[in-house]
């Protein structure tokens, strides 16, 4: 992967460099939308400064477990992922996308995009990759989703490299992180010692440029000194070198040659198919339609939903579910992240985040699926 | 095609009962409209104002411009509330959308079209090409299975292409009373008498996935080999345009790489239960 901030030209910023950005880009007409603890769970939701992220949290997380901890350091940006994926802003949940209004016999329609100017700060290497994803799912070489470019286009992104792996992570073996190397305007590195805790900044963009330049207006930036590249790059590479899961490398082939085989059963018995999976990945992009009317029938709407393969409607046509199966739907699923995915859109579809390990009510573990595939081939 | 996430709206110019459940639509452009261009196999989203949105294969002849014709079979909520439009109402249309039938690559040689029950819609614009460019084809054979003679679709059409000398139809159905003197049984029965070169033909193939399932191996035998058999499938749709993911079938959107698939870019995936 090409490296697109370069970190010869970062600099240093502390913690009140940190929050004149966050005003500064609210300021500029951004909604920030950052980490901040809710409910017992790191979710991504607006941050007005600072002191709205996570300080002084650690998240632990292993198969079907996700908890916060307290912990005895100012550090931002310890915990990893949670349940929330930047999909929420870029391809939200619920949007309306089209109106229609009844006119004699007939109705006109129109269509709707929301795009909200958003700027995402505290997007992972691995979330990095899977908006890459998605950008390439919603510009597939016939047909582009005029929203989600609309949303995306605009959106200010800032990424924070990883310094530590939470337990079901296994993006390096995804080749997804823990570095952020691209795609975004600003990236970050937590530098915590016991003298100092400094961010190193570095610009992936003109647009990050620019907000840079800002910052030192407001005197918030300092030279980075090669000892503070130094220790982010050694943070990072410690994350990297941490971390335990990973996945094979034949993975899509393996997949590919295994559409009949005696796991898709048994991980069946386990599969609650409760679409949490799907929920949490930061790639899954299925959607539903719904059309509802106002109470007099004379307007009506379109709402493009999130939908999930493990439900039964997902597949219905005339006569019955096509998956009718649980095991049909894991088999789905799973082929389709790390299979199908390769020869619909030429890239990977899982960024090895491990949301759908730690999210999974049963602990089901993407990794262990495919290595017991691996093992017992017919 | 204009915005192709946008449905426009179409006045219904003529709605034909065809069957108990199965009616037909003839929708024309509302306004400045272009004139609409499809090609045979090709599909619309056609929307119901507050109801929803369901994909219908153009049934229609797609050398009539300005003109879209549906044939619809009401088994849902969408498709029931559509049985209830009349002329002069109107419903949206996206599209046209997906693949088409080898049209041209079947030019030169036997065409083959096997279909079942409402199998037949997607298959017409196919034979109305034909038969408007017949010096172009070689034998042309027309095998449909329907469960009774009442469930027959467009019956008075195939009488019509039947009673011509250049042309074979066969029909069959599971049951009948005394008054059909036609086949009785499957589809695949009419194969082996069909009029065609099975190594110089190609099928086209419509109707529910098990009847498709089975006239492959009844074209095999006739010699037809896979790479001449061109089947239609059926996926539940929401957007049409590849993002919503509902109509998967292996790594294929049946959307937009289908519905018309050569059958041995799809023979891994096709026997597969519950791909």
């Amino acid at each position: 992967m090409a490296k697109c901030g370069s970190a010869k030209d970062a600099v240093v910023i502390g913690t009140d460099g940190l929050d004149a950005l966050i005003k500064l880009l609210a300021k500029d007409g951004y909604d920030v939308i950052g980490p901040r603890v809710e409910s017992g769970a790191v979710v991504l939701e607006p941050v007005d400064g600072v002191d709205d992220l996570p300080a002084g949290w650690a998240d632990e997380q292993d198969g079907g477990h996700y908890r916060l901890t307290k912990i005895d350091s100012p550090a931002i940006f310890e915990h990893v992922v949670g349940p929330h994926t930047w999909k929420r802003y870029l391809s939200p949940p619920a949007q309306t996308i089209l109106r229609a209004r009844k006119r004699g016999k007939g109705f006109s329609v129109e269509e709707v995009v929301d795009a909200p100017k958003y700027a995402l700060l505290g997007v992972r290497a691995c979330d990095l990759k899977a908006i890459s994803l998605q950008d390439r799912v919603f510009d597939n070489g016939d047909f582009v989703d005029k929203g989600y470019f609309a949303r995306r286009n605009k959106a200010f992104v800032i990424a924070v490299n990883c310094t530590r792996a939470a337990g079901t992570c296994f993006c390096v073996s995804m080749n997804s992180g823990p570095e952020a190397s691209c795609g975004f305007d600003l990236g970050l590195t937590e530098i915590l010692t016991k003298t100092k805790h400094v961010f190193l900044l570095a610009a992936g963009s003109e647009r990050g440029r620019k907000a840079i330049a800002e910052l030192k207006k407001k005197k918030q930036v300092k030279a980075a000194a090669a000892a503070d590249r130094a220790a982010a790059a050694k943070a990072v590479d410690a994350a990297a070198k941490s971390m335990k899961r990973k996945m094979r490398k034949d993975a899509a082939r393996l997949l590919a040659a295994n559409r009949e085989h005696p796991r898709w059963e048994e991980v069946a018995t386990r599969c609650l198919s409760c679409a949490n999976c799907t929920m949490v990945c930061p790639t899954c992009f299925c959607s539903t339609v719904e059309d509802v009317t106002d109470l007099k029938g004379k307007t009506a709407e379109r709402v493009r939903r999130w939908d999930s393969c493990f439900t039964h409607d997902f597949s219905y046509i005339h006569g019955g579910t096509v998956r009718r199966l649980r095991s049909s739907r894991y088999r789905h699923w799973i082929t389709h992240k790390l299979s199908t995915w390769h020869d619909q859109f030429q890239t990977q579809g899982c960024v090895g985040c491990g949301r759908c390990i730690t999210w999974c009510p049963v602990g089901i573990d993407i990794t262990e699926e495919v290595r017991e595939l691996g093992k017992r081939r017919t | 095609m204009a915005d192709p996430m946008t449905p426009e709206p179409f006045r219904i110019e003529r709605v034909s009962r065809e069957l108990a459940d199965t009616f037909t639509l003839d929708l024309v452009p509302v306004g400045d409209k272009r004139d609409f261009d499809f090609q045979p196999g090709q599909f619309n989203m056609l929307y119901h104002f507050g109801v929803g949105e369901v994909p219908i294969s153009i049934s229609g002849d797609a050398g009539t411009k300005g003109r879209v014709t549906h044939t619809v079979r009401a088994v849902g909520t969408v498709t029931e509330s559509m049985a209830d439009l009349k002329k002069g109402d109107m419903v949206g249309v996206r599209g046209p959308f997906g693949s088409t039938w080898p049209m041209e690559l079947a030019e030169g040689h036997d065409v083959v079209i096997v279909t079942g029950g409402i199998g037949l819609a997607p298959l017409r614009p196919a034979i109305y090409h034909v038969l408007a460019n017949r010096g172009k084809y070689g034998r042309v054979a027309i095998l449909y299975g329907a469960r009774t003679p009442s469930d027959i679709l467009y019956r008075e059409e195939l009488e019509a292409w039947s009673a011509r000398l250049d042309v074979s139809v066969e029909a069959t159905v599971d049951t009948a009373g005394t008054d059909w003197t036609g086949n009785v049984g499957v589809v695949t029965k009419l194969l082996p008498r069909g009029n065609f070169d099975g190594r110089d033909a190609v099928a086209l193939v419509c109707g529910p996935e098990v009847m498709m399932r089975f006239t492959v191996h009844a074209l095999n035998d006739q010699g037809v080999t896979n790479d001449c058999i061109f089947v239609s499938m059926e996926r539940n749709m929401k957007c049409a345009v590849g993002f919503c993911g509902h109509c998967q079938f292996g790594s294929r959107f049946v959307c937009k790489d289908g519905p018309v698939f050569r059958f041995d870019q799809i023979e891994d995936i096709f026997r597969v239960k519950g791909i």
